[in-house]
């Protein structure tokens, strides 16, 4: 008796509790969009403040996948989103050559700098050359963390390197630590290991433990890093939702966009400058 | 209730059982027949195949070699057999509801389970321990519980393999008790035994196994009064070991 | 999630967002959990029932799979639910579903498992008893689960506590998005990551809760059957 009884309460159980599961994606299923994006700018706390403005705007829910840059590519290429809004142009730029995507619409930028420990091991604070910083790291062999993970801020990193002459590949040794993981993880690994890294401001602004880390060395044009947001080549994949992708990117590079975008700050800093216009970004 | 015959499964013949585990022989053409009655009691040193014996008679063993036949047929389904095994093993119910399994696995229909219970248990003398878990109960009570299991099939045959041989006099004369009577009401016992005192109690005849092989058999008093052979008269005086 | 607020005022507060990824993590690993042994407990119990051709082999296997390796199961998830993957077309791809499939996944071999083995133990017990009583395969089976339950039952959390606690699958499969695939592991992954590590840990420990609660169920469902059935 109680054996019938505890097994029909058992699939009741997992009947409602795959109902509960499904339902709440089922109502969101019709103007909602998948956005592949960075660890970098969901760390900044962008999308946790730019998001619920979009949905009362346009009435989109946006779903934003963070991963690195070159997952999130790699993501869109294969169909799983339908805009991608990264920061390594050189990457997107390919990107565009592949076919998989029409059109890149520069959105803002903000910049990285380099952060390093309070005592600064190799003696760089406060320059101004980011190539003269770089090379004095590598000499003095002080610790440096790398993202290593094909993200914005690695490829940038790599072309900082490449920049000041110095083949890193090669002429890299145990004081370069490359992690393979987000800005984040970087981030807490050079602060718990008092270690140089290279960051995008926003998330450095952002982050909550800072540690012994400090800004070295800001301001050098090199460090310059321009967002770029792009929709899912819909011929390639027609999966994809391309008039929301469409309605979503609009909204980024319209006035009350970049307006929106300009408004994000941290303890009165804005973190990212709106450049939806400016030629050759 | 009247002694069982037709369509039963009695006479059980053993013609040249051979039963081989691996490099060893347990039953080594055995000829035995065990016909409706009084009960027949099984005795012999450890190793005689009282055990194999039984099991084969219940019908959970093939021989390797030989026949065995129920009523005539050499293939029985097992409905009015019943086997009462040496450790008996409960399962992880009450006492009730042990008995309620071995009924449902007889296909006793459930709605007369209830009134079945009630009177295996009485029967057994366990009654006010119905809902107590089996694996809790003493080890004569579990014993009993056995055979009230056993029982629950409504056999005409059971065979019992050393029901007292862990109990202390008293479980053990509370066992002997329910075996007479479950006896005088017409079930054939086929019972083993190491306790010479209970064969004498208990049997009918009497069969004397030995390293497989059949070496005496006849009716209690006679057997015990004048054994034939020398097995005997040596296992009687308690010198035939192995 | 606010950054610098303690898990524990959100808790108390009452904050959606919490509640929901609490919410969140419950169905998902329920569900897997649930999928897991509908399938894990049958296949276990024929395994250990059934005699054939590479059964030695198939148990060491089964055993082995205890230990996959979240992460790998993940990715093997994503890139069949991928859109450029054989069930692309089925759009399951950072929804909780993709999750459940991942974790039951990951948690179906735990319980086929142990299932396994505490049928097969049962079995050795109740093998002459069930002989003796000429019960029938279907009846064994039944007899087998049902008497081993409470094993069973610990197997079962076991599964539910593993899928409650891993983040390697359905950070891959879910996309750990804000508001729909986003669980307690997960925004502990990522609030760590924003270097939120005080506000990381308070979810953690708000998870480690809920471990326990599971890992007290079990307990107090072993000792419920123990005291029944002796």
């Amino acid at each position: 008796m109680i054996f019938i009884h505890t097994r029909r309460t058992l699939i009741a159980i997992a009947a409602l509790g795959l109902v509960l599961a499904v339902a709440p994606t089922m109502a969101q299923e019709d103007r909602s969009i998948v956005v592949a994006s960075t660890t970098s700018t969901q760390d900044s706390g962008l999308f946790d403040y730019l998001l619920p403005i979009i949905k009362q705007k346009t009435g989109i829910t946006v779903k934003v996948v963070a991963q690195g840059t070159g997952q999130a590519l790699d993501t869109a290429r294969r169909g799983d989103a339908d805009v991608v809004f990264v920061h390594a142009k050189a990457e997107e730029l390919k990107f565009l050559a592949e076919g998989e995507s029409l059109k890149r619409y520069p959105v803002m930028y903000n910049d990285f700098v380099l952060l390093g420990p309070k005592n600064d091991p190799a003696g760089v604070a406060g320059m101004k050359d980011i190539g003269h910083a770089l090379r004095g790291i590598k000499d003095r062999r002080a610790s440096f963390i790398s993202r290593g993970d094909r993200s914005g801020t690695h490829v940038a990193e790599l072309a900082l390197w490449k920049d000041t002459g110095i083949d890193i590949d090669t002429e890299k040794g145990s004081w370069y630590k490359s992690i393979g993981q987000g800005m984040g993880a970087a981030l807490n690994t050079a602060s718990a290991s008092n270690a140089y890294v290279l960051c995008d401001r926003a998330t450095w602004l952002h982050f909550r433990n800072k540690g012994e880390l400090q800004i070295a060395v800001e301001g050098d044009r090199r460090m310059f890093n321009q967002y770029g947001v792009m929709l899912v080549n819909p011929d390639k994949h027609p999966n994809v939702k391309k008039l929301l992708g469409q309605e979503f990117i609009n909204y980024l590079i319209s006035p009350a966009g970049q307006n929106d975008i300009a408004n994000y700050e941290i303890d009165g800093q804005p973190l990212f400058y709106p450049n939806a216009n400016q030629a050759g970004a | 209730m009247s002694v069982r015959t037709s369509s039963s499964d009695l006479p059980i013949r053993f013609l040249d059982v051979d039963i081989v585990a691996g490099d060893v022989t347990i039953l080594d053409r055995l000829s035995i027949n065990i016909s409706p009655g009084a009960p027949t009691v099984l005795i012999g040193p450890n190793g005689s195949g009282k055990t194999t014996f039984l099991r084969a008679a219940m019908g959970l063993i093939a021989p390797s070699g030989g026949r065995i036949t129920w009523g005539g047929r050499e293939v029985s389904v097992p409905t009015r057999r019943a086997i009462l095994l040496q450790r008996p093993v409960m399962l992880r119910r009450s006492a009730a509801g042990n008995i309620r399994y071995a009924l449902a696995a007889a296909g006793v229909p459930r709605a007369d389970h209830e009134q079945r219970v009630t009177k295996l248990l009485s029967l057994v003398g366990l009654q006010g321990l119905e809902g107590r878990p089996a694996r809790r109960l003493s080890g004569g009570e579990q014993q009993r519980l056995s055979l009230a299991r056993a029982l629950a099939r409504d056999p005409a045959v059971l065979f019992l393999d050393e029901p007292t041989a862990s109990l202390d006099p008293a479980a053990t004369k509370m066992i002997e008790d329910i075996v007479r009577a479950v006896s005088a009401g017409g079930v054939k016992i086929v019972m083993a035994t190491h306790d010479l005192g209970e064969a004498k109690r208990l049997a009918g005849d009497v069969v004397l196994l030995h390293r497989g092989r059949m070496v005496e058999t006849g009716p209690v008093d006679l057997f015990f009064a004048a054994p034939t052979t020398r097995e005997a008269k040596r296992f009687i005086a308690g010198e035939l070991l192995i | 999630m606010p950054d610098n607020v303690s898990a524990f005022h959100l808790l108390l507060t009452g904050d959606p967002t919490l509640f929901a990824i609490v919410r969140l993590s419950l169905l998902v690993s329920l569900s897997a959990g649930l999928i897991a042994a509908l399938i894990g407990v049958p296949l276990g119990a024929l395994i250990a029932l059934t005699a054939f051709r590479g059964r030695e082999l198939t148990i060491v296997v089964l055993n082995a799979l205890m230990g996959l390796p979240p992460v790998v199961v993940g990715l093997t998830v994503y890139l069949m639910l991928s859109r450029s993957g054989p069930l692309g077309s089925w759009g399951l791809l950072f929804t909780p579903e993709a999750m459940v499939v991942a974790q039951a996944l990951l948690v179906t071999p735990i319980i086929a498992a142990l299932t396994r083995q505490t049928i097969e133990d049962l079995w050795v017990e109740y093998r002459d008893e069930l002989a003796a009583m000429n019960v029938g395969p279907w009846r064994r089976v039944r007899t087998l689960i049902w008497d081993a339950r409470f094993s069973l039952v610990t197997a079962l959390l076991a599964g539910f506590g593993r899928a409650a606690a891993e983040v390697g699958a359905i950070i891959i499969v879910g996309g750990n998005i804000e508001g729909f695939t986003r669980t307690m592991t997960t925004a502990i992954a990522l609030e760590t990551s924003k270097g939120n590590l005080a506000l990381a840990i308070g979810l953690g420990t708000v998870l480690m809760i809920v471990v326990v609660l599971v890992s007290g169920l079990a307990w107090a469902a072993r000792r419920a059957g123990e005291r029944f059935a002796g």
